[in-house]
């Protein structure tokens, strides 16, 4: 504010103060847009059953988890949570194990029709879900993959994959070709260059990218309801089950959905900016 | 130790010529330069000789082993990058040892020879620091370090000065110098500063086009260049070039002065001398030494350059440097009188752009 002050007379300067406060605005209304949801949910979430329905809310209210073991305790909670773990995690290493050689090639090697490569792997994430959806519950009903962890998975996957591809792909471009070809003159071959020297360096990054394709499964909701009926994911599970529940629940199965996709996508921050193209701060 | 043979080697990339079939042999112990500009190919063919690039046709010889199908590990060599190329997750010391680990030395061993190269080095005391610890100077110490330290037959390093402050440069020039004289490797050593080539090789290749247009003594090339590329490549200020017509009997006539020239049947030579190799008989008008031999020289620019006066003129129109002592009394616009010392003027064919003897 003393900026806008100090160069805010006089008529030239009007037009650049007036674009900072335009600025600041919209960056106060995107930051509110996110929070304010995040906060009611939190409030509604830590108030008890009775305050949830009240009029007016107090800004800080006391903290009563009531709600959230009601909720952990209802019938299916857990097995949903558990099976949401169990394909998130199937995705993020079936999404790493093929994302991160597709990213070291494209960084590494000049192959025809790498730039139509590139493209195209964003273009899978073009298609709407729902169109592929019902197509594969038929063809999973037939080779028998349906209401399955690993199917939901297979269909996670190829939703996390270009994902994976494009930030091991910023990985491995960020890392001097020299290193490998120091390795190289040093006595390592390919694999034992890789190994040694680039997968050290590499090794946070691909943490943060598996961890983005876990919480990419853990927050899709429509496969999971299309192609799970008893193996449901939290997700799926909530979309079913809590329609008809009373208000304080569906805070509570938000909370418990919300909560940790914020955090580990708040972990792995910096390397989303990297793949964006926005420079580490 | 070991004799380096290039035979043949051509690199094409697509229809782009980067090697023109090169033919070079590297003598054991020898500490060969290759000197160029910018995308002549020099770090090409080192590439090339290490393995990290294959060459399209030719061969390359390490000793009695024929290498170009090995991959880089199993050549014999060690190198040195221009950007340093330190493992950023590894302390100096394991920098240092990694080589060895890779070929299974004994802990002991590893110490051993750790501690030596790094004494030598002069960076004994950094070995427990990472790559981000280090200024440019020592990660350059660190590489050069790493690559002695598996005693390599052969030492390659591409421009492994480039990125260091001229003092330093100048430091390290020195002391790489004493160092790979002592380590007694056989080193190929790319580079685009003629200065840094001179005052280190054993022999300097310069390159040009994608061919080694001559490859002799750092003298030799100075003061008979063998192609006007490397007369107007070598020196600072590079050679003056004047146009001289025959006229009969292996006398040549360069802006209207009779010069004593080799025997030949062209109409047009180039007749070339260097800057600190003109007599300067005085400004015109004076009257002095001039004599009836003496060419002219119309001064443009000066550059008092410390150690001597740098002198920029036309001669015949033509741009021509003359190096003058620092304390010369001459000012813009005067007319120098001067003349070649004869056992230096240089002869090039205009056609070939070769130097005739």
């Amino acid at each position: 504010m003393s900026e806008a002050n100090r160069f805010g007379s006089g008529p030239v300067q009007s037009a650049g103060s007036w674009h900072k406060y335009f600025f600041t605005g919209a960056v106060v209304l995107l930051c509110l847009w996110v929070l304010v949801p995040i906060y009611l949910l939190l409030v509604n979430t830590f108030s008890s059953p009775e305050a949830v329905a009240s009029y007016p809310k107090k800004a800080f209210p006391v903290v009563d988890t009531e709600s959230l073991k009601f909720f952990m305790n209802y019938a299916g909670v857990g097995q949903a949570l558990w099976n949401s773990i169990k394909v998130a995690t199937v995705t993020m290493i079936l999404s790493i194990s093929a994302g991160a050689p597709a990213g070291y090639a494209l960084s590494r090697f000049d192959f025809r029709g790498k730039d139509t490569f590139r493209v195209l792997v964003l273009m899978t994430r073009a298609f709407p879900l729902p169109l592929l959806a019902l197509p594969l519950a038929v063809m999973y009903i037939r080779v028998g993959l349906d209401d399955s962890v690993l199917g939901l998975a297979f269909v996670h996957t190829t939703l996390a994959l270009p994902f994976a591809v494009l930030i091991t792909y910023s990985l491995f471009s960020g890392i001097p070709i020299e290193l490998e070809e120091a390795a190289w003159t040093l006595g390592c071959n390919r694999f034992q260059a890789f190994m040694k020297v680039i997968f050290p360096l590499v090794l946070p990054g691909i943490a943060a990218s598996a961890i983005f394709a876990f919480v990419i499964s853990w927050n899709e909701v429509f496969a999971a309801a299309v192609l799970t009926i008893e193996n449901r994911t939290l997700p799926a599970f909530l979309l079913q089950g809590l329609s008809d529940s009373p208000l304080h629940l569906k805070f509570a199965g938000g909370a418990v959905l919300v909560l940790p996709a914020l955090l580990f996508i708040f972990m792995v921050r910096k390397y989303l900016f990297s793949m964006w193209g926005i420079a580490n701060r | 130790m070991a004799e380096i043979k290039i035979k043949q080697v051509a690199k094409q990339y697509g229809n782009t010529h980067a090697l023109h079939s090169i033919d070079m042999t590297v003598a054991d112990e020898e500490f060969l330069v290759l000197l160029g500009a910018s995308g002549c190919g020099k770090t090409t063919l080192l590439r090339i000789v290490a393995g990290l690039e294959t060459a399209t046709t030719g061969e390359v010889w390490i000793g009695d082993k024929r290498v170009d199908q090995l991959a880089p590990k199993d050549r014999g060599i060690a190198m040195v990058f221009q950007n340093y190329a330190v493992f950023p997750h590894l302390t100096v010391f394991e920098n240092i040892a990694f080589g060895l680990r890779m070929s299974k030395v004994d802990q002991a061993e590893i110490d051993r020879r750790v501690e030596k190269t790094a004494t030598l080095m002069h960076i004994e005391g950094l070995l427990k620091r990472y790559s981000g610890q280090l200024s440019g100077g020592q990660r350059q110490r660190v590489a050069v370090a790493r690559a002695l330290a598996t005693e390599p037959e052969v030492l390659l390093m591409d421009e492994p000065l480039s990125n260091l402050d001229a003092l330093l440069r100048m430091e390290m020039r020195a002391e790489l110098k004493s160092v790979l004289a002592e380590s007694k490797t056989t080193t190929i050593y790319v580079t685009h500063d003629q200065v840094e080539a001179m005052s280190m090789a054993d022999r300097i290749a310069i390159m040009n086009g994608g061919k080694i247009v001559q490859a002799s003594s750092a003298v030799e090339v100075y003061r008979n260049p063998a192609a006007h590329f490397v007369a107007s490549f070598i020196g600072n200020p590079p050679m003056n070039f004047l146009s001289a017509e025959n006229a009969g009997d292996g006398w040549w006539n360069v802006n209207g002065v009779k010069i004593k020239g080799p025997n030949s049947s062209s109409k047009t030579l180039k007749f070339a001398i260097r800057p600190e190799d003109i007599v300067v008989h005085g400004p015109s008008g004076n009257g002095s030494a001039a004599n009836d031999d003496s060419l002219s020289a119309g001064v443009r620019i000066l550059e008092p350059l410390g150690s001597h006066l740098l002198a920029s003129c036309k001669v015949d129109d033509q741009l021509f440097r003359i190096v003058l002592d620092s304390d010369a009394k001459v000012s813009p616009g005067d007319t120098l009188q001067w003349s070649p010392q004869p056992d230096r003027v240089r002869w090039f064919d205009p056609e070939s752009e070769l130097a005739i003897n």
